[in-house]
């Protein structure tokens, strides 16, 4: 039964890790706009053109 | 062209770095954002730009030195954004504080449920089971060691809430659910500290996790509304030609206007601020503020509101305090005596809470005196009392109502309607009689033409250039209507009198009727359109004359129909004259009319009806409906609305047409049923729970799957109204 003594604490520090993780989210701004973040993904502003389509454009 | 001013607006930071907020018209898509972004990050100057869909805004960040304000609005214009700089106000601060400290409780009360129901699982099922007694004591003081911080911590809000009732001697839903949690948990470490069985931590706060999200709903959507409401009033961009100090012509934000100022307004403008005359001569248009539609003179020394629209001279004003004009004071004093009356509207949770709070003290306390009468120890007995208290806790009802207004606020947010405060729809689905101001509600705030037929097709463009070479207010309506921006430039005017273009018989005069010699033509206009205001034309031997006046705005037929149908009397109360009054309220055959009516008048009308026991819906825009709005049962007021009467209203909704009121009432009746479904539901769960627990057999684990399976229920009970059209506009 002496496990438990490390599981618990090991449990509850993974717990607590996540909640940190939510309050980091929150104080970054992670949440400020939650549409916008579904099309940014979409945007390919950052890869390079290939040459044919910027003739196309 | 006076030069534009922005610096208000401005944020500086270190480092020589200007920041400012934009409200952005016409942000609708993943395009738009990428459109605003990579151009304004193609200025050197700008450091950065980020949209944020949500709220329609964009913040941007440039050096200084480089570049004005002002420059940044016109690079988004070049994008072809229109975009409205914005000041957020300090209440803005505060609810975002709010709703920030609230997503913080209950991350935290969902972290503790969590890591609580991982240990009392295994004490029930060890229970059940040989557990060993010592075990079963560490996991219940580790459950102790999380729930009780985290009770403290999460449970604020509540216990606040509740000491701020019973200090003001009232009972809210709070004062049951702080009860119910500090005896569960006092009781819980007396069983804990004497080596029990049972322990209710989890339930605990699992219930403070659950009541968290009800909250949390209920102020996202109030911060929500706000924002729109606060894009909105960007949105109008409502600016003054203010004299500098270096005795230039300055275009200023309203916000940088202060008392003393002197401000310039054109013919043709709308005034945008209280103030007394110091020069010029005018005539202007008091709809907004009035109702009536008759111009006003006015000379040096005397008094103007916002909201008015100057008709034929220049004015330079004086700006005075907002509240300080005659017609305010008196407004001011109407509106603090209306809204007393709406606070005494108790919220359909409130109402519960009455009944519910009572009951289920008196039934925790029969129980625990029954069960000594029936020779039960004492400590037993208490433990059971507190059960019930427990299962009983409101933990559904706390979500109840939250959650159906999320949903409903957001379906009425798709038809453009915004609602300014939560139980506006409770009260909107009460209303029994709709009372309407007639002018810029039932009419359009601009004129129109009412006799189309006078206008042949072939001499609409020529019209049309002649009007718009005017600032004249009913020249410009005229070209707007005609849908022409693009003036003749050989145009005359003559002041008073009319338009002129051209010589000999080719001639073209717009204008008075003396002007263009058409009296026999204008008499059968006359006689059709009484209320209406007269235009001639003449090109050669050609005559006619238009009549333009306020038409009804679109849908008023179907939406006074469509109130009528869901059992609504109709009535109007105008400012305006009986005469003008009178042919809108036959053409839509409303017959209970009363014109002429002072501020007060209005709101006295409201209060008797309410004496009368009626429940008023009332929709207005003008100033002198604001106390009106202020003082109904509850309120609606269109986009075009003055601040004041905005301000007053619960309920906006844009666009032109008079739909959104139907709509409005359609799903405030659907989003009450929806309300009223999940509190009997929460009635059938406590008819079920409370013998059990009475009759002392409600386990942890009984209250666990309880509490949960209740909220559950009545949280997918609002959601399936969610995103379905149909639901909402099937019949009542």
């Amino acid at each position: 039964m002496n496990i438990i003594v490390i599981l618990f604490p090991l449990a509850l520090g993974l717990g607590l890790l996540g909640l940190g993780a939510f309050f980091w989210c929150m104080r970054s701004g992670q949440f400020a706009d939650l549409e916008g973040a579904a099309w940014r993904v979409l945007q390919d502003d950052d890869a390079a053109v290939p040459p044919s389509e910027k003739q196309a454009r | 062209m006076a030069a534009q001013d922005l610096s208000v607006f401005v944020r500086h930071r270190d480092g020589g770095i200007a920041s400012m907020e934009l409200a952005v018209d016409g942000i609708r898509c993943a395009g738009c954002m990428q459109a605003i972004e990579s151009g304004l990050g193609r200025e050197p100057a700008i450091l950065g730009a980020r949209v944020n869909l949500a709220l329609k805004r964009v913040s941007v960040e440039w050096r200084e030195a480089l570049l004005r304000p002002e420059a940044v609005v016109d690079k988004l214009g070049a994008l072809g954004f229109k975009a409205y700089p914005f000041v957020a106000e300090r209440q803005e601060d505060d609810a975002v504080a709010e709703e920030r400290s609230l997503m913080r409780r209950l991350g935290v009360a969902g972290f503790a449920s969590m890591n609580i129901m991982l240990l009392s699982v295994a004490v029930w099922a060890g229970n059940s089971g040989d557990i060993d007694p010592t075990t079963r004591d560490f996991f219940h003081w580790l459950s102790a060691l999380i729930a009780l911080p985290t009770a403290a911590y999460a449970g604020r809000p509540f216990f606040e809430s509740a000491l701020r009732a019973l200090k003001a001697g009232a009972v809210n839903m709070d004062v049951p659910i702080t009860i119910g949690v500090v005896l569960a948990l006092v009781m819980s470490v007396a069983e804990t500290w004497t080596h029990g069985r049972h322990a209710y931590f989890d339930g605990v706060v699992m219930l403070l996790f659950f009541l968290l999200i009800g909250r949390y709903l209920d102020q996202l959507m109030r911060r929500r509304t706000r924002d729109l409401a606060g894009n909105l009033a960007a949105l109008k961009a409502e600016t003054a030609t203010k004299l500098a100090d270096d005795g230039n012509w300055t275009i200023t934000p309203i916000a940088a206007i202060a008392p003393g100022d002197r401000v310039l307004v054109r013919p043709g403008e709308r005034v945008s601020v209280d103030g007394i005359v110091e020069a010029g001569r005018s005539e202007l248009d008091q709809s907004l503020v009035t109702g009536e539609t008759a111009p006003a003179a006015i000379g040096e020394g005397e008094r103007v509101h916002a909201g008015t629209l100057n008709l034929t001279g220049a004015l330079t004003i004086r700006v005075e305090a907002a509240g300080q004009g005659t017609l305010l004071d008196e407004i001011d004093r109407l509106m603090s005596q209306a809204v007393g009356s709406r606070s005494r509207y108790v919220r359909l949770s409130d109402r519960a809470a009455r009944l519910y709070a009572p009951m289920v003290h008196t039934l925790s306390a029969v129980t625990f005196l029954g069960w000594l009468a029936w020779g039960l120890a004492w400590p037993e007995a208490l433990m059971i009392a507190v059960t019930v208290l427990i299962i009983t806790c409101p933990c559904a009802l706390g979500l109840a109502i939250p959650a159906v207004q999320v949903v409903a606020a957001s379906a009425l947010f798709k038809r453009k309607i915004m609602l300014k405060e939560g139980d506006a729809l409770e009260r909107l689905a009460e209303a029994d009689i709709a009372v309407f101001d007639k002018t810029g509600t039932l009419t359009l705030p601009e004129p129109d033409i009412l006799n189309p037929e006078a206008l042949a097709p072939e001499r609409r463009a020529e019209i049309g250039a002649l009007a718009a070479a005017s600032t004249h207010p009913l020249a410009q309506a005229l070209a707007r209507a005609l849908g022409n921006t693009s003036p003749r430039t050989d145009v005359r005017e003559e002041r008073g009198q009319g338009l002129s273009a051209g010589k000999g018989d080719d001639e073209q005069r717009l204008g008075s009727l003396v002007f263009c010699d058409a009296e026999a033509e204008a008499v059968s206009v006359k006689t059709l359109h009484p209320g209406a205001s007269l235009i001639a034309y003449r090109h050669g031997a050609y005559r006619t004359v238009l009549a333009l006046g306020q038409s009804l705005r679109p849908d008023a037929r179907a939406t006074i129909d469509a109130l009528r149908a869901a059992g609504l009397e109709i009535a109007i109360l105008s400012g305006d004259r009986a005469e003008a009054v009178a042919p809108i309220a036959a053409e839509l055959g409303i017959a209970h009319v009363q014109a002429g009516l002072l501020p007060a008048d209005k709101l006295n009308l409201l209060d008797s009806m309410a004496a009368n026991g009626r429940k008023v819906l009332m929709i207005g825009d003008g100033l002198n409906d604001a106390p009106a709005l202020a003082g109904a049962h509850v309120s609606l007021s269109p986009v075009s609305a003055t601040h004041l009467a905005q301000a007053a209203a619960d309920i906006v909704f844009l666009g032109d047409s008079l739909a959104p009121v139907a709509a409005a009432l359609g799903i405030a009746r659907k989003a009450r049923g929806l309300m009223l479904q999940n509190l009997w539901f929460a009635v059938l769960y406590n008819a079920v729970a409370v013998p059990i627990a009475i009759a002392g057999f409600a386990t942890p684990l009984v209250a666990a799957v309880a509490m949960s399976g209740s909220s559950l229920v009545v949280t997918l009970n609002a959601l399936r109204a969610r995103g379905r059209k149909a639901f909402w506009e099937a019949e009542a």
